[in-house]
């Protein structure tokens, strides 16, 4: 295991309240292992805005207290396994949301705002469930107009994948804005890249508008095909086979140990 | 035998279904629904502009401003159609994406609403896919709204279902009553068929018809183009394509 991503998890803690990103914006596979290592529990995911491999292999390894998500699967691989166990057992807190309020939640955090309204979720039982979102009336409306208060989401530390980082710590995140979002929101962010270049990501108009600067960048690692066995936009394409091979050995506790312990060793 | 098989069928109601669109969105793990738009998209090229978003994809999907952009647009107005399935659907239309059981503690647990508590309300032309068409999934009463059918006076709520579309049938949805009505059987089906599994109570003409197949030129593009444009995002799902018409050429 590289000793920059084992320091990267190092500064992670129990109880903390992590950001990770949808499976094709770029996922740190690469940091899954490490995490799992360096063993901090009673982990929070925030999943930006849904969750998947990284989301499952860390609930399988018992470092997660609950989930923040509007899904999680494998995609065509299927259901996530031991996420679904989990829940069955009652073995993880649920917050159930939907992509928009995951969204507006880290949006209300970027503009330091408590909350952000947002239309639809009225009559859901995923409202219902949510004690923590408010229902007002539209105070600029002339009568009634509902409208769901979604608090301000402000992970401790948000990790994620790009394909470039240069020496100044400024990462280039091309079109995939969720992870600036997330970045803006969470008081730390680690990331993986593909690749370091020499040059300034901010000297070239052309990356610049893509790039993240490093205000917003807490630690990077080199980490080639980083996000296997998914894909990264305009690298790599995902490794279906070896999801459906996940999906199928993490059916029980003791083939998702085998396959991590499998994964370890390679 | 039609010689068009059963998905075909599926995806061609599907482009029928978004006539007129401008733009149309495609969710996760959506296949029929996004070959659905893409056929629409081929169909219409020398007409109309169809646009076309495919989550996951890179090549079909056209935002800048990551994966809140779909959202966003939808909140504008700007999206015309979208598509939701269910691991349970009711008679009112509501849709469970969630699990079945008592929540938390789902006996069954599904991915997750995803966008559904957001889209079903701001887009005008929503279409239920559930390929199982069965009771266990065509419910009285679902066990978890992810997303209500209709809303009461007062909500804003500009969007919300239009059809439902199964491996049986295709239902359209009347949000003033409100229920579902039968509106075509498959090949191979029959309205009692369709009555025996269904675990909703929905309105059936005398004679419902037979949904319209594809002719020869729209399954030339659903089996050149569609296919090929569809590889990118679901790789598993378009060599199950292929396969079925190798079989089927055998």
């Amino acid at each position: 295991m590289q000793a920059d991503l084992r320091a990267m998890a190092a500064g992670i803690r129990p109880g903390m309240r992590i950001a990770l990103p949808v499976d094709y914006a770029g996922v740190s596979m690469a940091m899954t292992r490490p995490m799992i290592a360096h063993g901090a529990g009673s982990l929070d995911l925030v999943c930006v805005p849904t969750g998947g491999l990284q989301v499952d292999q860390l609930i399988g390894a018992g470092l997660v207290r609950s989930v923040e998500t509007s899904a999680v699967s494998l995609g065509e691989a299927g259901g996530a396994p031991r996420f679904n166990q989990a829940v069955k057992d009652g073995s993880i807190g649920l917050r159930d949301s939907t992509c928009p309020a995951i969204h507006a939640g880290l949006m209300a955090a970027q503009k330091g705002s408590p909350f952000v309204p947002l239309r639809g979720l009225l009559g859901t039982d995923v409202l219902r469930h949510r004690d923590d979102w408010r229902v007002i009336d539209n105070p600029f409306a002339a009568e009634g107009d509902p409208i769901v208060l979604i608090p301000a989401i402000r992970p401790d530390v948000a990790i994620f994948h790009a394909a470039m980082a240069d020496r100044f710590g400024n990462v280039w995140i091309g079109r995939r804005r969720e992870l600036a979002a997330m970045a803006y929101a969470s008081a730390r962010t680690l990331i993986t890249v593909e690749r370091i270049v020499d040059h300034d990501l901010l000297a070239d108009e052309m990356t610049a508008a893509g790039t993240l600067p490093a205000l917003y960048v807490t630690a990077i690692a080199a980490a080639p095909r980083g996000a296997w066995p998914y894909g990264l936009w305009g690298e790599y394409t995902t490794d279906t086979n070896e999801l459906i091979r996940y999906a199928k050995a993490a059916r029980t506790e003791a083939g998702f140990a085998g396959y991590m312990a499998q994964e370890a060793a390679a | 035998m039609s010689g068009v098989l059963l998905r075909e069928t599926l995806i061609f109601t599907i482009a029928r279904l978004l006539e007129g669109v401008r733009m149309v969105a495609v969710g996760a793990a959506s296949p029929v629904p996004a070959a659905g738009a893409m056929l629409r998209r081929a169909l219409d090229e020398n007409e109309r502009q169809v646009r076309l978003s495919v989550l996951g994809s890179v090549k079909h999907n056209f935002f800048t401003n990551g994966s809140a952009e779909l959202f966003d647009a939808a909140g504008q107005g700007r999206l015309d159609a979208f598509f939701l399935g269910g691991g349970q659907i009711d008679g009112q239309a509501n849709v469970n994406l969630v699990g079945v059981g008592d929540y938390p503690a789902s006996t069954v647990r599904w991915p997750g609403s995803f966008g559904s508590a957001y889209l079903y309300f701001t887009v005008p032309k929503v279409i239920l896919f559930r390929e199982e068409h069965s009771r266990r999934v065509l419910v009285d009463q679902v066990d978890f709204i992810s997303a209500p059918g209709v809303s009461p006076a007062g909500v804003y709520r500009p969007g919300g279902p239009v059809a439902l579309l199964t491996s049986k049938g295709l239902f359209r949805f009347d949000k003033e009553r409100p229920g579902f009505m039968l509106d075509s059987v498959h090949p191979g089906h029959t309205a009692a068929d369709i009555a025996e599994a269904t675990g909703f109570a929905y309105d059936c003409p005398a004679n419902p018809p037979e949904t319209p197949l594809p002719d020869a030129a729209e399954l030339t593009l659903l089996r050149g183009r569609v296919l090929d444009e569809l590889s990118e995002t679901y790789p598993a799902f378009a060599a199950d394509w292929r396969r079925d018409l190798a079989a089927f050429a055998a």
